[in-house]
């Protein structure tokens, strides 16, 4: 799916009609694809999806955090999805997108941006089947999924975006007295 | 009809907090027998405005109050009461009381109602007693009109407030034994007090809701009254106030009939003060304070609202009107253009950036209050700890009136408690210890607010004994802060009471010295992007300088290039830049680079190192450029490759999406749309010398 087409998914997500339409089909999951995986996210969670554009790096920052970016006068992170979840990094391409996301944290409603290969389609909730996910001993991993769904014949992850970034946003800086002697 | 009042409340609420300042200042600056009218107007009007607002909106607890308080301080601005310094302690008192019940009011908490109970018939009392007399014979009291005779008037019973805690049942204690122990010393009147009776459904059978007012028509000794109430001292409030025969005085006392209905009301009833002082009213009385203070603490702080000059909205108005002008001008430029206009358009572009950077200034304007919002509640403090110190201070403010961002205001205010309880508590000394240094009695503490260049200035003075160089210094090490003095400069000691973890008071008081403390408030200083300094002169004083900027939202940046990547230096913090020749160089231990600089050496910082910045354009110190920044009165050299312009840029927080990014205050948006860092020099020393300890500790 094309840059132009996610936008067309996002025009549909504003739509009035979308709340009455939720009440007859239930949940609703954008999926994204990263390497040859699935991924899905709660739709109501996305703001807005747009295309790869150069960040400001952030000094001293883990590597799948990017940089920022401007988006309408706010300074966005941009976290690298592949990177996040300790996959090889994928040179960036026209396909590649950046869902902006709002997450839930202690500190209130955070923005991020996350990079994915591409944006593949939105889920119905009532068509799939959502299992408890197992544990990948992958602790980070396990957290922030929330569930398994099979979608003609494939996993989708659904992920968790409030786990997702928690412990970026919630961390608080280290202070100097721990590394100053 | 009905009109939603609860919109009006938080005006209400605002109001009548700045009321209480102006009360609560007004009494401080009272002294006893004197008497300035305007003064007294003051808190009067201050009063009198609280009680008509809680009037309306039905706070009736505090109106009630207030009416009291108003009722005394009428007395005193008509004259016929002299300015005592029990009285206007106890409307101090009062004044805290008070902010406790607006404060519970506004968070929907219950009012602890004992407590204005018993500051209550605190203020009746004084309000009942002889006002001339009572306070001791000051020069110049005129006499008042109800007459000295009062002195000498026999106790004809007693009024007593007697508030059960609610556990008192569980200790075997029976209330009403008492007071038909009362009534046995004489003839009796009972009033109970049901408000705080629960619903029947809560009722706990083992708890005890009722007070009780009780007068006591004997003339018995307080003694005897005393002893009734002896095993249940600790499991009540209450107080024993005399009732004396002095009829004249009660009809000044009561020029509010309103008053005689209430039963709390004893405006009726005179009692003589000295005696009053009762060891059963003192205690209670402490305990008054000691409550309202801790309400005090917890407050929650309001609503986001902001009072407004009404000449600053009259300017940003006519600025818009004339942005509007320029914009249909350019408007129609655009219309019909060509080349030949070029010059027109030029023109008006030129009036727009004008008219913009007028605009912007004075929306900046909004933000800005004169810092006598936060240094108002100084002398209270001053005064309060300086008495449970003993010790003499003298508080003295200048610059009230620096203007500066509403922000600062709010987050400035803890952090200079704290710097104020230091001074009282470390740096002034015991009055007998001046005297033997051969100085004035009474220390002096300045609270200074000035503008210099760009920033503001806060500085806070004592002429106390100064810090101690020695036991800061062997403090540091003993707490491994550092490893050994070195050549370490006596002001980089004084600094390292800014380090985590530092605390030299050896004995820990409940004002200061807990340890946990400097090292806040330079953090919280450095997130509003200003730096903290500190002199001290021993045995002469010392001085805390804190710069803040001017405003949060906007400052003048330098960019610089390091890489391909920009980052903004606030202006303000650059003292210069240069370009080093490889004679300045010097390394100590084979890694930590120094320049020399007039006759200093100076650190330098790496910044493509210390940020981890990919392909920089030179690693060679004499090809790139070094920007000399300050920061929290030291000076470094930062590497960077090249220098871009200088602008203004709109500080944008990181914080907001992300976290704090160490060696950052924030981001900004360049014109191109992309973002840049502004680099906080203060913390990017500090994530320097991390990276490079060995450089910090020898030179600088």
């Amino acid at each position: 799916m094309s840059a132009q087409a996610a936008a067309e998914v996002e025009k549909e997500k504003d739509q009035e009609t979308e709340k009455a339409l939720l009440d007859v089909v239930g949940d609703q999951y954008l999926t994204f694809r990263l390497a040859e995986e699935d991924y899905g996210i709660d739709i109501l969670r996305v703001q807005e999806i747009r295309g790869w554009d150069e960040v400001t790096r952030l000094p001293n920052a883990p590597e799948y955090v990017r940089g920022v970016v401007n988006i309408r006068g706010t300074i966005v992170p941009v976290y690298d999805l592949r990177l996040k979840f300790s996959m090889p990094f994928r040179e960036y391409t026209k396909n590649t997108v950046v869902i902006v996301i709002r997450t839930e944290t202690l500190k209130g409603s955070k923005s991020v941006g996350v990079v994915v290969d591409a944006v593949a389609d939105v889920l119905h909730g009532h068509l799939i089947d959502i299992t408890q996910s197992p544990d990948f001993g992958h602790e980070q991993m396990t957290e922030a999924i929330s569930g398994l769904a099979t979608f003609q014949d494939k996993m989708v992850v659904l992920l968790d975006v409030d786990k997702l970034v928690k412990d970026d946003a919630d961390e608080v800086s280290e202070d100097e007295e721990v590394t100053e002697e | 009809m009905s009109i939603d009042m609860a919109q009006f409340h938080q005006v209400f609420f605002e109001e009548s907090f700045e009321g209480l300042d102006i009360m609560e200042s007004g009494l401080l600056g009272m002294q006893p027998g004197e008497v300035d009218s305007e003064e007294i107007n003051a808190i009067f009007r201050a009063a009198h405005s609280i009680k008509g607002g809680a009037g309306t909106f039905g706070f009736t607890d505090i109106s009630s109050f207030t009416h009291i308080m108003e009722t005394l301080l009428d007395e005193m601005r008509d004259g016929r009461r002299d300015v005592t310094a029990e009285a206007v302690e106890a409307l101090l008192k009062s004044v805290d009381i008070l902010r406790h019940m607006m404060t519970a009011t506004q968070d929907g908490d219950d009012i602890d109602l004992d407590v204005v109970k018993i500051q209550q018939a605190e203020l009746e009392r004084i309000l009942a007693s002889d006002g001339s007399g009572a306070a001791g014979q000051e020069s110049g009291s005129s006499a008042s009109d109800e007459g000295t005779a009062s002195t000498g008037e026999e106790i004809i019973g007693w009024k007593i407030v007697f508030n059960p805690h609610d556990t008192i049942l569980r200790s075997g204690n029976d209330p009403y034994r008492i007071i038909r122990e009362l009534s046995e010393l004489g003839e009796t009147e009972v009033n109970c007090d049901t408000d705080q009776l629960p619903d029947l459904k809560d009722f706990d059978v083992e708890s005890y809701h009722l007070s009780w007012d009780i007068r006591l028509n004997a003339a018995v000794e307080q003694q005897a009254i005393n002893e009734i109430f002896d095993w249940v001292e600790d499991e009540c409030d209450m107080a024993i106030v005399p009732i004396t025969d002095g009829a004249p005085s009660a009809q000044a006392a009561a020029p509010h009939p309103e008053e005689v209905k209430k039963p709390e009301a004893v405006a009726t009833e005179t009692t003589a003060a000295p005696s009053a002082k009762s060891a059963a009213a003192k205690p209670a009385a402490n305990k008054t304070a000691a409550k309202a203070g801790g309400a005090k603490g917890g407050a929650k702080s309001g609503g986001g609202s902001i009072r407004v000059d009404t000449a600053k909205i009259d300017s940003l108005i006519n600025m818009v009107g004339e942005l509007v002008i320029t914009q249909s001008m350019l408007g129609m430029l655009g219309e019909d253009f060509d080349m030949s206009r070029v010059e027109k358009l030029n023109e008006g572009l030129g009036q727009l950036e004008r008219h913009t950077r007028e605009l912007q200034e004075s929306v900046m304007q909004i933000r800005m209050l004169p810092i006598s919002f936060t240094f108002s509640r100084f002398p209270r403090l001053v005064h309060d700890l300086s008495t449970k110190m003993g010790k003499k201070i003298e508080l003295e403010m200048i610059g009230e009136e620096t203007e500066v961002d509403k922000t600062v205001i709010e987050k400035i205010g803890d952090p200079l408690v704290h710097l104020v309880r230091n001074s009282l508590d470390h740096g002034i000394e015991m009055p007998e210890d001046r005297v033997a240094a051969g100085k004035s009695e009474t220390g002096k503490i300045q609270l200074i607010a000035s503008h210099k260049g760009g920033n503001i200035v806060i500085e806070i003075r004592d002429d106390g004994k100064g810090l101690d160089r020695d036991r800061i210094l062997s403090k540091a090490i003993e707490k491994g802060v550092i490893s050994d003095a070195g050549n370490l400069s006596d002001k980089q000691i004084y600094e390292l009471i800014f380090e985590a973890g530092f605390s030299t008071a050896e004995q820990i008081s409940d004002v200061s010295g807990r340890g946990v403390g400097m090292d806040v408030v330079r953090r919280n200083i450095n997130e509003l992007g200003g730096g903290i300094e500190i002199e001290s002169d021993p045995g002469k004083g010392s001085a805390i300088i804190i710069r803040l900027p001017l405003t949060l939202a906007i400052l003048d940046g330098q960019s610089i290039k390091v890489g391909d990547e920009t980052y903004i230096v606030p202006l303000v913090s650059i003292v210069e830049s240069i370009q080093c020749k490889p004679d300045m160089l010097n390394k100590v231990a084979g890694k930590g680079e120094t320049f020399k600089l007039r006759e200093a050496y100076l650190p330098i910082i790496r910044m493509h190192e210390v940020f981890g910045v990919e392909n920089p354009i030179s690693t060679d110190i004499t090809e790139g450029l070094l920007v000399v920044v300050e920061g929290d009165g030291q000076r470094c050299g930062l590497f960077v490759d090249e220098l871009l312009g200088q602008h203004q840029v709109v500080i944008k927080s990181l914080e907001t999406n992300y976290k704090k990014v160490d060696g950052t205050s924030g981001a900004t948006i360049l014109g191109d749309g992309s973002v840049a860092l502004i680099l906080d020099i203060p913390d990017l020393m500090r994530l320097a010398r991390r990276h490079q300890p060995i450089q910090f500790l020898k030179s600088a």
